[in-house]
């Protein structure tokens, strides 16, 4: 996993001899085996990282470092976290970073010494590879002011960044958490000195990081645990605002900030932001009033919120991590409502979302809401066996309703709410297998084909689980695993979902859920009859989502369409002589039908009946082979009878032109010479920033310029079309074989557009004279050249068909014309361009900017609103005023 | 032409095209088939133990065989071919009671290397480069040998990394990059990486490392733990020139790995598996075209800058994957956000 954060670190200190007398012992007696055992307890109980310290008078400290080090590489759920080497000593500190794998920390170096040795000392971490904690310390000593903090903190980091070449991410400064309310003036302000330097230096120095000891600025309280605790609390808010964003945190030590008695808050507060000068006399005078308020004064705390009702005293469990009473205090609600259900959506959910408002605030951190966690556990663990018993009892079948895979992405370890969701879906009978925390994408997805599962759900808190998301919708793709995905978890969004992950997957519907309560009627929505509609419709909200998001964020990654034209698809023309058509200008023929069953590409069939899925697989696909193979069935008896008694008319008109392309566009000739202009079809191009060197294309970059002669060709196709045949279905109520014929003629048109172009490539262009293709190459498009289609993505505008069909005299030829929108009639039709460019590929333009719209249109003719109307779906900004008012 | 010549000639070509380095040099060396007395040769005809199996020695004992090797790698469509000098350390050396002549073992093996990029690049014009290859060696930083004192090691770092800079020292005339490969414990790998480091400061010169790492199986982690993304973050400050996978893994068990490390590294991603996974003889039988569809595929899906192979793999396996990848463009490093990325078994990452 990638133990990841972006806002506090928290660092275990158990395993530092100075600060634990417990763990001093276990080490100078020898006891390596139980000091494991501590580190092992701070990982489970939240440390990122755990800091070592090894150093006691009496302790070989070298000696010690190591083996505890080696010990602890052997133990996997304690190395999996990186260590912090901390030690006063440099040869310590050198001696344990020849026995760490990991990339550690260093704590610390300083200017302590000077400039020599502190440059030394950061050369050898960085070769043997350590980020590095710098104390506020040098010559004169250690800095008590913000001022002097972040002056030596300033000096640090440039020798670091421009002397040594540290990376700046890897420099985390310490600049001294000393004592407040001493009773010495001068120590007034040292809390506010650290909050006030760390604004600096995290504003100055960019890249670094800001940690501290925590416990230090108590240090006068000694003995005063309820006034240390709130004081750590204070300070860590107001630090933790500042940018500290590491800290050596004993968590026992923390109370959550809301919690602190507002008295105590506001006497701490004064204290620590040094607001009065009197605040420390203050604090000290009512201090004698919660000391003891210890363990003793807990439980008469404790007695105070066990007199709230059901629901309060389950929050309040939740809140603070108390399992004391979580099975009768959950049992007692369970029996207050009509099911067990009810009692983790309703009290369970409000009371954990209570904990992830204070974790989001900073109010909480992560130890405590790990505690949060198990009792939300416990709680859910006593109702697991009602809910079965409620099943059982309802009589309702074993069988499941749908097998769902649930996940933490890898890199995250966060399972509170993927955990509510999977019970949740169990409670509706759904059969839910849970992979747990920081699952790799392909145990993820091995997973998700071992068990046949009908829905993946991945769940994730922290932001690079958005990317890892991304990756298994990605990988699902490659895979071409088609099991609708849900996203969910803290921060994952619709908008990241729709920008992010659903352009990635096109095999299976990508939904994000907003929370637990929504995710059966989701679930059950995708696995319901009408699932193909609910995920269109939850993919033209993505992709509105998107739209809006693109529009908004117009521009600001799209290149000017000279910068665009300037990247444009290229090849040396001179090394390359397109070839001509062997039978130049427009001809036409009757396609002879049963040709064109073989050419029939039955995947998009068995799409239009919603029936998704890859021929010929599809036919032996469990759940939906059968109903395919019924289909198919029918469908090859009624091609048959289409074949036999000529129910259709297949026809084409292909022609080819002299042509060289003009900018984006492409000018036709009425003679060789290229001479006379016939004619002018207009491209668009890519104008979407790449990351890589790939050009900005634009469909006649496959055409040569003036100087090569180059040709352009034409075609349009259809299967004609029988009324009569379509009104005897509909008079008889026969939808099924009105739609199934509807969709034959569909394929026999693509068919047929399939049949003319590898004609073309044989035999009326003939650059391709021996080519011979099996069905599966041609569906794959394994051939030279191209024929994109007006209206698709490589050239969005429709209207291109016009200057076609006029060319091809496709009207008087082979009875085909086009709607005042465009549209082809018949209906089952298919018409477009021929390039012959052997490296033409198709493209997809995407989103143009405004500039290109407005030359566009000049080049057209048209006025820039008469553009934007017929580009509408691929404009990247709002468009002129009357567009947005419809 | 100078090693800087070489390195900026790479550099250029590795924009434009998948780089290839070669496959292994142990399965060659087995089909010459030598017996105790072959590898013994003139020179270490008394030597007191067995040596049959130390590759390396072949260096001294059959200087041509090596040679043609690498040229053969070379004609099969190499940029980089690797020294045979897997195992040219005093610690390796060892176990054969050669660690004295572990640095001539390694000296020879760099010398042989050249000779055939230059003879090639005379040829043909286009210049080759040779990568000093750094093995792991038969000893473990990181994990005790002795199962019941987990704080044992027979080793430790300062005689591994002495012991690598002996190695580096040696090769540091011939050679143009190094590879420290096949670590299966980070540790020994960070050892290197200090070692490369110190032998730079004393020679005031740069060689670029490339540094290849081993998941050992389909847990997807080193043999001594950590994850490929956690060995990234442990090996990073080397500001090596290439970062990648090889060995213990066919293609298809790799790829997950191969594709965590390319989606993090933020420099070239090379990768060489083995030619499959062995059959039960202990045997790679993938062959060629079968290698070269998978190494295909991660070009054609940028995620290599250099691809070859391990175990198993021979020139026509090489000449096939350059076939494959010929057309592919090179992977562009990613440029990811500032922070801290730390390690245990596992990566951390602190935003800045």
């Amino acid at each position: 996993m990638t133990n990841s954060a972006s806002t506090f670190v928290n660092i275990g200190e158990r395993t530092n001899v100075t600060g634990s007398a417990r763990f001093r012992r276990l080490i100078t007696e020898g006891d390596y085996a139980t000091a494991v055992s501590v580190a092992r307890q701070q990982v489970e109980n939240g440390a990122q990282i755990i800091d070592v310290n090894m150093d006691e008078g009496l302790l070989d400290s070298v000696e010690a470092m190591t083996v505890f080090l080696r010990m602890i590489a052997g133990e996997p759920d304690v190395a999996r976290v990186p260590v912090m080497i901390d030690s006063s000593k440099w040869e310590v500190i050198e001696a344990v970073l020849k026995n760490v794998q990991g990339k550690a920390i260093v704590n610390s170096i300083s200017l302590k010494e000077g400039e020599a040795p502190f440059l030394e000392q950061a050369r050898k971490c960085l070769a043997y590879g350590a980020a590095v904690v710098v104390m506020a310390f040098d010559e004169t000593g250690q800095a008590e002011t913000a001022q002097r903090k972040f002056e030596i903190c300033q000096r640090a980091y440039n020798l670091l960044v421009e002397t040594v070449g540290f990376p700046p991410e890897d420099i985390i400064f310490d600049p001294n958490i000393f004592a407040v309310a001493t009773g010495i003036e001068e120590h007034d302000d040292y809390a506010v000195a650290f909050i006030e330097a760390t604004k600096r230096i995290r504003a100055e120095l960019p890249g670094c990081h800001v940690s501290g000891g925590l416990s230090n600025i108590s240090f006068s309280f000694r003995g005063n645990e309820p006034v240390r605790r709130a004081m750590h609390s204070v300070f860590l808010y107001h630090a933790v605002k500042a940018g500290m964003d590491m800290g050596i945190v004993n968590a026992g030590q923390l109370d959550i900030y809301d919690d602190i008695e507002d008295e105590l808050r506001e006497l701490v507060e004064d204290v620590i932001l040094n607001r009065r000068s009197d605040s420390t006399e203050r604090l000290l005078a009512a201090a004698e009033r919660y000391r003891g308020q210890g363990k003793g004064a807990e439980l008469t705390k404790d007695m105070s919120w066990r007199e709230g009702d059901v629901r309060e005293r389950l929050k309040h469990a939740l809140v603070h991590g108390i399992n004391e009473f979580i099975v009768e205090d959950t049992e007692e609600a369970r029996q207050s409502v009509e099911r067990p259900l009810h009692v983790i959506e309703g009290t369970l959910m409000c009371g954990m979302n209570v904990v992830g408002d204070l974790f989001g605030d900073g109010k909480m951190f992560l130890p405590q809401v790990v505690k949060s966690a198990r009792v939300m556990k416990q709680a859910v663990a006593h109702l697991i066996p009602f809910m079965e018993e409620e099943k059982a009892a309802a009589g309702e079948e074993v069988r499941s309703a749908g097998k769902v895979i649930m996940a933490t992405v890898k890199g995250d370890v966060h399972d509170i709410g993927k955990n509510i969701v999977g019970v949740v879906l169990q409670c509706n009978g759904y059969e839910v297998v849970d992979l747990g925390v920081m699952v790799p994408a392909e145990v993820i997805l091995e997973t998700a084909k071992r068990e046949k599962a009908d829905i993946i759900g991945l769940s994730g808190l922290i932001t690079p689980s958005l990317d890892e998301m991304v990756f298994v919708a990605a990988e699902m793709e490659r895979q071409n695993i088609d099991i609708p995905l849900l996203i969910g978890g803290a921060t994952t969004s619709p908008a990241h979902t729709a920008v992010k992950i659903d352009p990635v997957i096109d095999v299976a519907p990508v939904v994000h859920v907003l929370d637990a309560s929504r995710a059966v009627g989701v679930v059950s929505k995708l696995l319901s009859d009408d699932r193909d509609s609910y995920a269109a419709g939850v993919k033209e909200e993505l992709g509105k989502i998107r739209e809006r998001r693109l529009a908004a964020r117009a521009s600001k990654k799209r290149l000017p369409i000279e910068a665009a034209r300037a990247k444009g698809w290229d090849c040396d023309w001179s090394a390359y002589t397109p070839p001509a058509p062997k039978s130049p200008g427009v001809q036409h023929f009757d396609i002879p039908l049963a040709e064109l069953v073989n050419y029939i590409d039955w995947t998009p069939f068995f799409f239009t009946w919603e029936l998704k899925g890859t021929y010929p697989s599809i036919l032996d696909d469990p759940k939906r082979g059968e109903a395919a193979r019924s289909l198919f069935n029918d469908a090859q008896a009624m091609l048959k009878q289409i074949v036999a008694e000529n129910w259709l008319s297949p026809r084409g008109v292909c022609g080819f032109w002299p042509a060289q392309r003009d900018g984006d566009d492409a000018v036709l000739f009425a003679d060789e010479e290229r001479s006379i202009e016939k004619a002018r079809f207009f491209g668009l191009r890519q104008q979407a920033a790449k990351d890589s060197d790939n050009p900005h294309v634009s469909q006649f970059d496959f055409l040569a310029p003036e100087g090569t002669p180059d040709w352009l060709g034409g075609f349009a196709v259809t299967a004609g079309d029988n009324p009569e045949i379509v009104e005897r279905f509909e008079r008889e109520q026969d939808d099924y074989n009105s739609i199934l014929f509807k969709a034959l003629a569909d394929r026999l048109a693509e068919a047929a557009a399939e049949w003319l172009h590898a004609k073309v490539r044989r035999e009326y262009w003939g650059y391709a004279p021996d080519e011979a293709f099996s069905n599966q190459e041609l569906i794959a498009e394994a051939y030279d050249g191209i024929r994109p289609a007006a209206g698709y993505p490589s050239q969005p505008d429709h209207s291109e068909k016009r200057t076609l069909f006029q060319l091809l005299e496709a009207r008087e030829r082979v009875g085909m014309d086009l709607t005042n929108s465009f549209a082809m009639t018949p209906a089952s039709s298919v018409s477009g361009l021929y390039l012959s460019h052997p490296d033409s590929h198709y493209f997809a333009v995407g989103r143009i900017q405004r500039d290109q719209v407005e030359d566009y249109a000049e080049r057209k003719g048209w006025t820039v609103e008469d553009a934007e109307r017929a580009l509408a779906p691929v404009l990247d900004y709002v468009a002129g005023a009357k567009i947005e008012a419809a | 032409m100078t090693r800087l010549d070489r390195i900026q000639a790479l550099n250029a070509l590795a924009e434009d095209r998948i780089l290839i380095l070669d496959g292994a040099m142990g399965t060659q060396i087995q089909e010459l088939k030598l017996d105790e007395d072959g590898y013994r040769g003139v020179r270490f005809a008394d030597w007191g133990q067995p040596v049959k199996g130390n590759n390396d020695l072949l260096n001294l004992t059959a200087p041509d065989a090596v040679k043609a090797i690498h040229t053969a790698y070379f004609e099969a469509g190499a940029d980089i071919v690797e020294t045979n000098t897997f195992s040219a350390t005093t610690i390796a050396q060892a176990d054969y009671g050669l660690e004295d002549l572990a640095t001539e073992i390694a000296a020879e093996g760099a010398r042989l290397a050249r000779e055939a990029a230059d003879e090639m690049a005379e040829k043909t014009g286009t210049p080759r480069a040779v990568a000093g290859a750094i093995g792991p060696t038969n000893k473990t930083l990181s994990i005790s040998p002795d199962v019941n004192d987990p704080g044992y090691r027979d080793v430790d770092f300062d005689a591994v990394h002495q012991a690598y800079l002996e190695q580096a020292r040696a090769m540091a005339p011939y050679i143009d990059l190094l590879l420290v490969e096949t670590v299966f414990d980070t540790l020994n790998a960070k050892a290197a990486i200090k070692a490369l480091i110190d032998l730079a400061e004393e020679t005031g010169e740069h060689i670029p490392v490339m540094i290849s790492g081993t998941i050992t199986d389909r847990s997807g982690r080193t043999l001594s733990g950590q994850t490929a993304e956690a060995f990234w973050y442990s090996v990073r400050h080397a500001k090596p020139w290439a970062i990648g996978l090889n060995c213990a893994l066919g293609a298809e068990e790799l790829r997950p790995y191969l594709a965590e490390i390319s989606r993090v590294a933020d420099t070239k991603v090379i990768a060489y598996p083995n030619a499959g996974l062995p059959n039960d003889m202990g045997e790679y039988d993938e062959e060629p075209h079968e290698t070269a569809g998978h190494l295909g595929e991660w070009a054609s899906s940028g995620l290599v800058n250099i691809l070859g192979g391990c175990c198993g793999t021979t020139p026509a396996h090489i000449r096939a994957i350059a076939g494959a990848a010929k057309s592919a463009k090179p992977r562009n490093p990613v440029r990811r956000e500032r922070a801290m990325r730390l390690s245990g078994l596992e990566p951390f990452e602190l935003t800045a």
